[in-house]
C-alpha cells in the first residue's frame, strides 16, 4: 500500500479489510475482523452495535492506540490517502490531535484533574501549530465560546472537577476542535450524560461539524442518536460490520437479520406491551474466542439455514440498487424483509387491583455541612418534596427524571434504607414511613423488594448463583428445610428463564442480562408484592433490555405485582408503564396515565424531556426543545418553581409568578396532575412533541 | 485554611500531651524511680532510704501533679531539709533559692537536667538534634530525588526492561534493614582487610587505610564526603526502595488513566505526557509517604548513629534509655512526637497544593 496524493473528492478515512487482535498469554483474541468503511469529507459516519462488538476498537485502531496487547493484523487504514498502519510513532503524534481528534465517553476521566482547563486546551495548538502561549489562550477562549459555555474566562481558569458533566464534555469537544481536525472520532460522547444535556451536546456536535466541515466517526449503541447525527452508518456485530449504508436505507430498508432484530428489540413509539411487544434477540452474544463457524449471527438468527450459513466466513456483499449499501448476509436477497412480524404474541393486560401502596406528603430532607472537614454552615437538601401518590396491585408506575431529581431517594425511603422526614407511607394499610429496614418484620421486607441498576456489582462475586437465591429464601423465612428451599430456588430459576444448571455457576460466568435475571429471582424470592426496579435495564445492551423487560412484565402479570419502575429512559417507560410520575429537583411535576403524560398538555419539563429523547424511527418528527444550562443543585434550588431557570414557557406566566411562588398541584382531566403556573388556555394550545409523518 | 490550621494544631497539642503523659508514666514507674535513687544516691541504700530519697527529690506525690510540674503548669516542688537548705525543682536549675521562679517546666523552657550528661537536657537535645539534622538533610537530599526518579522511570512503562531492573534494585534495597546494609557498607567500603579498601591500596590508588571512614564521629565537627557518605547511604537506601516502589505504583496507575490517553491522543510527546500530565498526579501518593518517612527515619537514625558512633539524636535516645535518664528520655520523646506531628501537618497542607480536588475547610 503506497501513499497516494489526496484531494477533497476522495475519502478522508478509508478502512479496508481491517483486522485487529488482542494477544493474551493464552491465545489471540480477534476483536475486529474484515472491517471496511469509508468516510467522505464532511460526512458523519455512525458505528453502532452492542458492547463488545468492537466498535471502540476500530476507533482506537484508527488512532493506532491499541495498547501493549493490541495489534493490527491485517488490512489498511488510510487517512487522506496516507497509510496509518505503517506510520512511525512520530508521524502519528503529529497527526493525533491536529488532524484526527477524539471525544471520549467519560468527560471527567478524560480531563487531567490536576491541570487547569486553559492549560489543557492551549497545549493542542502549541504542540501542533507552534503557537505562542497568549495567542493559544485567545484561541482557547474563542473555542470555549463556540461550544457555548458561559463565562469562558472563568472556565479557562477552572479545574475539571469544578464543572458539571455537561460542561466537561463541552471542554473535551473544545479540546478536540482546537486545531480544526479533519476527522473527529466520538466514542459514546453522551452516554454518561442526562438526556436533556445530551440533546444540547448532540446539537452542538452537529452544528460544529457543519461549521468546520469536519468528518465524524460517531460511535454509539443508541440507534436514535445515530439517526440524529449521522449521514451513514455501519452496524457491527461480534467484530464484524454486518450492514453498512446511508441512514435512511439502513433504517427503512435493512438487509441484515441482526439489524432487523435490533430494531424490533428497541421500544419505538409503535411498540406496545400488549399489542406489539418487543422481540428480544434469542441467545447471547458469542465470546470472541467462541465465535461460531460461518455467520457469527447464525445461532441467533431467525433465517438461519443449516448447511449454508454455518459453512464458510460470510463476505460483505453490495446491494446493487442502493448507494454504497452492503450486507454481510448470504440470504439477503431471499428474505422477505417486509413480512410482518411472524410470531407476534399479544399478551393480556394485567388486571389492576386494589391500592397496595399509598404515600402522602412524603418529605425527605438531608442536612449537610458545607465544610469538607465537618463544621461550616448546615444546609438542607430537599431530596423529596411532598410526594403524594398511590400504586395498585398489578400496576406499573414509572418514575422518570434526570440525575439528582430525587427518584433514588424515594426508593430508599420506601425500602426503609432511609426514614422519611415527614409524611406517611402506607403499605398494605401498615405505616412504614418511620420504620427503618432493620426494624421491619420479615413479611414487610420480603414483600417490598428491589431490582438494582448495575447487575455487575450487586451479586456477591464469591458465591454461586443458586446459593445467593437460597440465602434470600432463608432471610425471608421461606421453606422449612434446605431441600425445600433448593427446590424453590430451582423454581425461581425457571421463573426468570435461566437454565437450572446455572445455579452452580459463579456470577462472573454470567452475562449482564443473566446476572440481572438472578437479581430479579432474588427480589421475587419472598413473593414480593411491590418491586422497585431502579433503572433495571440501563446497564444492559438493547437486545438484552427487551428480554429483561419482558421478563419483568411476565412475572408481574402472573403474580399481580406492583412495579415501581425508576428510569430516565422515556422510550422504555412509554412501552411498559401504566402510569408515569415525572420528577424534577425533588418535586413531582407531572403525574398521570402514560397516554396523558405523553400527550399534550405537558408540563414544560416533560415536554423538554420528551423532545430530548432520540428515537430510532425515520418517520418520527420531533420538535427540538433544547434546555439551556444544567440542572440546578439540590443544595441551592432556585426560588419559586424549581424548573423556572430552564423553562421556555416562563414568559407566558404574568407577573413573574414563576420566580416567586411554587406552583400548586393542579388537576387536569382524569387523574392527570401537573405542577405549573401556565394558564389552561396555554396548556390546551400545546402541540405534541412527537408526530409520526403522515399522521 | 486558618480554621483548619487552628484545628489541626489543637489536635496536635492534645496528642502531644497524651503521648508525653504515657512516656512520663512509664519512666516514672516505682521500680524505675528506685533504680534512679540507687544510681544517684548510693547503691547500698536501704529500702526506707530509697523511699525517702524519692520523696526528697521531688519524685513523690501524685503522678498527675508531677506531670504538671514537669510541664510547668504546677509550681515546682520545694523542700527545706532539717539543715535549713531549701532545694527544689526550680532551685536546682537556677541555683539561687530566693530568686528562683515558681514554675519551671518545659513550657518555661526548662527541660530538666540530664543525669547522664550532667548538663541541662535542652543543651544536650539541641546539640544532638543539630547533628541529626545534618544527617537527615543529606539523607533527604539523596533519597527523595533518587527514589522519585527511579519510581517514575520504572512506572512510566510498566513491565519494560527499565522497570524490571529498577524494581529488582528497589525491592532488594527496601528488603534490607539498616543494620544489615550498614554492616555490608562498612565491610565493603570501610574495612581495612575486606572489601574494596585493601584492593585499592594494593593498586596504589588509596593512601589512607580505608576508602571511607568507618565512624562518623569526625563529622560532628566537619562533614566531609568520606566520613558522611556511609551513614547517609545506610539510611537512604532503605527509604529509596520504599518510596520508589510507592512512586512506581502511583505512576503506573496514573499512566493507565483516561486523561493520559487524552494527552497521548492530543499528540503530546511521551516525555511531556510523563512530565506535564502524569507527574503531578503521580506525586500525590508518594508525597504523603515521603512525609511519613521522616518519623520512620528516626528509627533508622538510632541504628545508624550507633553503628557509626555519630552523637546525634538517636545515639542520645539510646544513651538516655540505657542510663535511666528520665528527663532526657522525656525530652527525646517530646521531640519525636513533635517531629511526627509537624511532618504530618506539612504533608496534609502540601497535599492540598498538589491535589486541587481537596479543599481544606
Amino acid at each position: 500500500m503506497t501513499d497516494t496524493p489526496w484531494d477533497p473528492s476522495m475519502p478522508i478515512l478509508e478502512i479496508d479489510q481491517l483486522s485487529i487482535s488482542f494477544f493474551t498469554r493464552m491465545r489471540e483474541i480477534p476483536a475486529v475482523m474484515d472491517f471496511s468503511c469509508k468516510v467522505m469529507p464532511g460526512e458523519a459516519m455512525g458505528l453502532v452495535g452492542e458492547s463488545g462488538c468492537g466498535k471502540s476498537t476500530v476507533a482506537l485502531g484508527v488512532m493506532r492506540d491499541l495498547g501493549k496487547n493490541g495489534r493490527i493484523t491485517g488490512g489498511s487504514i488510510r487517512f487522506k490517502g496516507r497509510e496509518l498502519t505503517t506510520m512511525t510513532e512520530e508521524q502519528l503524534r503529529q497527526l493525533r490531535g491536529s488532524e484526527i481528534a477524539m471525544i471520549y465517553q467519560e468527560p471527567m476521566a478524560s480531563l487531567n484533574p490536576a491541570m487547569k482547563i486553559g492549560a489543557q486546551l492551549i497545549e493542542v495548538p502549541m504542540i501542533h501549530q507552534g503557537m505562542g502561549r497568549a495567542e493559544a489562550m485567545a484561541l482557547a477562549r474563542q473555542i470555549v465560546e463556540d461550544v457555548r459555555l458561559p463565562d469562558p474566562d472563568r472556565i479557562l481558569q477552572a479545574f475539571p472537577h469544578q464543572l458539571s458533566g455537561g460542561q466537561q464534555q463541552r471542554i473535551v469537544i473544545a479540546m478536540a476542535l482546537m486545531s480544526k481536525p479533519a476527522l473527529l472520532i466520538l466514542d459514546e460522547p453522551t452516554t454518561a450524560l442526562d438526556v436533556t444535556v445530551e440533546a444540547g451536546i448532540v446539537d452542538l456536535v452537529k452544528d460544529l461539524g457543519r461549521k468546520y466541515g469536519t468528518s465524524m466517526l460517531f460511535i454509539s449503541h443508541n440507534l436514535g442518536l445515530i439517526l440524529d447525527v449521522c449521514d451513514r452508518l455501519c452496524v457491527m456485530y461480534s467484530g464484524e460490520a454486518v450492514e453498512t449504508g446511508n441512514v435512511a436505507q439502513v433504517f427503512d430498508k435493512m438487509r441484515h437479520p441482526y439489524t432487523q432484530a435490533l430494531f424490533r428489540s428497541i421500544p419505538l413509539p409503535t411498540a406496545h406491551k400488549t399489542s406489539r411487544p418487543l422481540v428480544a434477540i434469542p441467545g447471547n452474544f458469542p465470546l470472541p474466542h467462541e465465535r461460531p463457524n460461518g455467520c457469527n449471527f447464525g445461532p441467533r438468527c431467525d433465517y438461519f439455514a443449516e448447511g449454508r450459513c454455518d459453512q464458510a466466513d460470510v463476505r460483505m456483499s453490495a446491494l446493487p440498487e442502493d448507494d454504497r449499501h452492503a450486507s454481510r448476509c448470504l440470504r439477503w436477497s431471499e428474505i422477505d424483509w417486509d413480512a410482518p412480524l411472524a410470531k407476534v404474541v399479544t399478551k393480556e393486560k394485567a388486571a389492576i387491583g386494589e391500592v397496595v401502596l399509598k404515600m402522602e406528603d412524603l418529605k425527605k430532607y438531608y442536612s449537610v455541612s458545607s465544610g469538607s472537614f465537618g463544621g461550616g454552615d448546615e444546609k438542607v437538601v430537599k431530596a423529596n418534596e411532598t410526594l403524594t401518590f398511590e400504586a395498585r396491585a398489578g400496576e406499573t408506575l414509572a418514575i422518570v427524571g434526570e440525575s439528582g431529581c430525587g427518584k433514588s431517594t424515594f426508593a430508599k425511603v420506601l425500602m426503609g434504607l432511609e426514614t422519611a422526614t415527614s409524611g406517611s407511607i402506607r403499605l398494605f394499610d401498615e405505616n412504614v414511613q418511620s420504620t427503618p429496614i432493620q426494624q421491619r418484620n420479615t413479611d414487610t421486607v420480603s414483600s417490598v423488594q428491589m431490582v438494582f441498576q448495575n447487575p455487575f456489582d450487586t451479586l456477591n462475586p464469591s458465591m454461586t448463583v443458586g446459593r445467593q437465591i437460597i440465602r434470600a429464601l432463608e432471610i425471608f423465612k421461606q421453606g422449612s428445610s434446605d431441600a425445600e428451599r433448593h427446590a424453590r430456588m430451582l423454581e425461581l430459576m425457571d421463573l426468570v428463564k435461566l437454565p437450572r444448571a446455572f445455579a452452580d455457576r459463579m456470577p462472573r460466568q454470567l452475562s449482564g442480562g443473566q446476572k440481572q435475571r438472578v437479581g430479579i429471582a432474588r427480589a421475587f424470592a419472598g413473593g414480593a408484592k411491590v418491586v422497585v426496579a431502579d433503572e433495571p435495564v440501563s446497564a444492559l445492551d438493547v437486545s438484552v433490555q427487551a428480554a429483561v423487560t419482558d421478563l419483568l412484565m411476565d412475572i408481574q402479570r402472573e403474580n399481580g405485582t406492583t412495579l415501581l419502575f425508576i428510569s430516565h429512559d422515556l422510550s422504555i417507560v412509554r412501552y411498559l408503564s401504566d402510569r408515569v410520575m415525572v420528577m424534577y429537583l425533588g418535586h413531582v411535576v407531572e403525574m398521570g396515565t402514560t397516554d396523558q403524560v405523553f400527550q399534550p398538555p405537558y408540563h414544560p419539563y416533560t415536554e423538554a424531556l420528551l423532545s430530548a429523547v432520540p428515537i430510532a424511527d425515520t418517520r418520527v418528527i420531533r420538535k427540538r426543545i433544547v434546555l439551556e444550562g444544567d440542572i440546578p443543585s439540590a443544595m441551592n434550588p432556585p426560588p419559586g418553581c424549581p424548573f423556572q431557570t430552564r423553562c421556555r414557557w416562563k414568559d407566558q406566566v404574568p407577573n413573574g409568578l414563576c420566580d416567586r411562588e411554587m406552583p400548586p398541584v393542579r388537576q387536569l382531566q382524569g387523574a392527570h396532575q401537573i405542577k405549573c403556573h401556565l394558564s389552561d388556555e396555554i396548556l390546551a394550545g400545546m402541540e405534541p412533541v412527537i408526530k409520526l409523518a403522515g399522521e | 485554611m486558618l480554621k483548619f490550621l487552628i484545628r489541626r494544631i489543637s489536635v496536635m497539642i492534645f496528642t502531644a500531651l497524651v503521648l508525653t503523659f504515657v512516656v512520663f508514666f512509664l519512666t516514672n514507674l516505682p521500680p524505675n524511680l528506685e533504680k534512679l535513687a540507687r544510681s544517684e544516691g548510693s547503691v547500698r541504700m536501704t529500702d526506707d532510704a530509697v523511699a525517702s530519697w524519692i520523696v526528697e527529690n521531688g519524685h513523690g506525690g501524685p503522678l498527675l501533679g508531677r506531670y504538671a510540674e514537669w510541664l510547668g503548669l504546677a509550681p515546682g516542688w520545694t523542700l527545706t531539709d532539717e539543715k535549713g537548705v531549701t532545694r527544689g525543682r526550680c532551685i536546682d536549675v537556677y541555683a539561687e533559692a530566693g530568686s528562683a521562679p515558681t514554675f519551671c517546666g518545659i513550657l518555661q523552657g526548662n527541660w530538666g537536667i540530664s543525669t547522664f550528661a550532667k548538663e541541662p537536657v535542652g543543651d544536650v537535645l539541641g546539640r544532638s538534634l543539630g547533628a541529626t539534622g545534618w544527617l537527615m538533610f543529606w539523607v533527604m537530599m539523596v533519597m527523595v530525588p533518587a527514589s522519585l526518579v527511579i519510581g517514575i522511570l520504572s512506572g512510566m512503562r510498566e513491565g519494560a526492561r527499565t522497570d524490571r531492573v529498577l524494581s529488582v534494585f528497589s525491592i532488594a534495597s527496601t528488603a534490607t534493614p539498616e543494620y544489615v546494609s550498614g554492616v555490608i557498607l562498612l565491610a565493603v567500603f570501610a574495612s581495612v582487610n575486606a572489601g574494596l579498601s585493601p584492593l585499592l591500596r594494593d593498586w596504589g590508588l588509596l593512601s589512607d587505610r580505608t576508602l571511607f571512614y568507618g565512624t562518623a564521629t569526625s563529622a560532628m565537627d566537619k562533614i566531609t564526603f568520606w566520613n558522611f557518605a556511609l551513614p547517609v547511604m545506610t539510611i537512604a537506601l532503605y527509604g529509596i526502595g520504599y518510596i520508589s516502589r510507592m512512586t512506581r505504583a502511583s505512576m503506573t496507575e496514573v499512566m493507565t488513566q483516561q486523561y493520559i490517553r487524552t494527552a497521548r491522543l492530543k499528540g503530546v510527546r511521551f516525555r511531556d505526557v510523563v512530565l506535564r500530565h502524569a507527574l503531578r498526579n503521580a506525586l500525590i501518593a508518594p508525597f504523603t509517604v515521603i512525609m511519613l518517612q521522616f518519623p520512620w527515619l528516626l528509627n533508622g537514625v538510632v541504628i545508624t548513629e550507633l553503628l557509626f558512633n555519630y552523637k546525634g539524636f538517636g545515639w542520645t535516645l539510646v544513651q538516655a534509655a540505657g542510663n535511666n535518664d528520665i528527663d532526657l528520655l522525656l525530652g527525646c520523646s517530646v521531640v519525636a512526637v513533635l517531629v511526627v506531628l509537624i511532618t504530618q501537618l506539612i504533608s496534609d497542607i502540601g497535599y492540598v497544593f498538589l491535589n486541587p480536588r481537596i479543599r481544606l475547610a
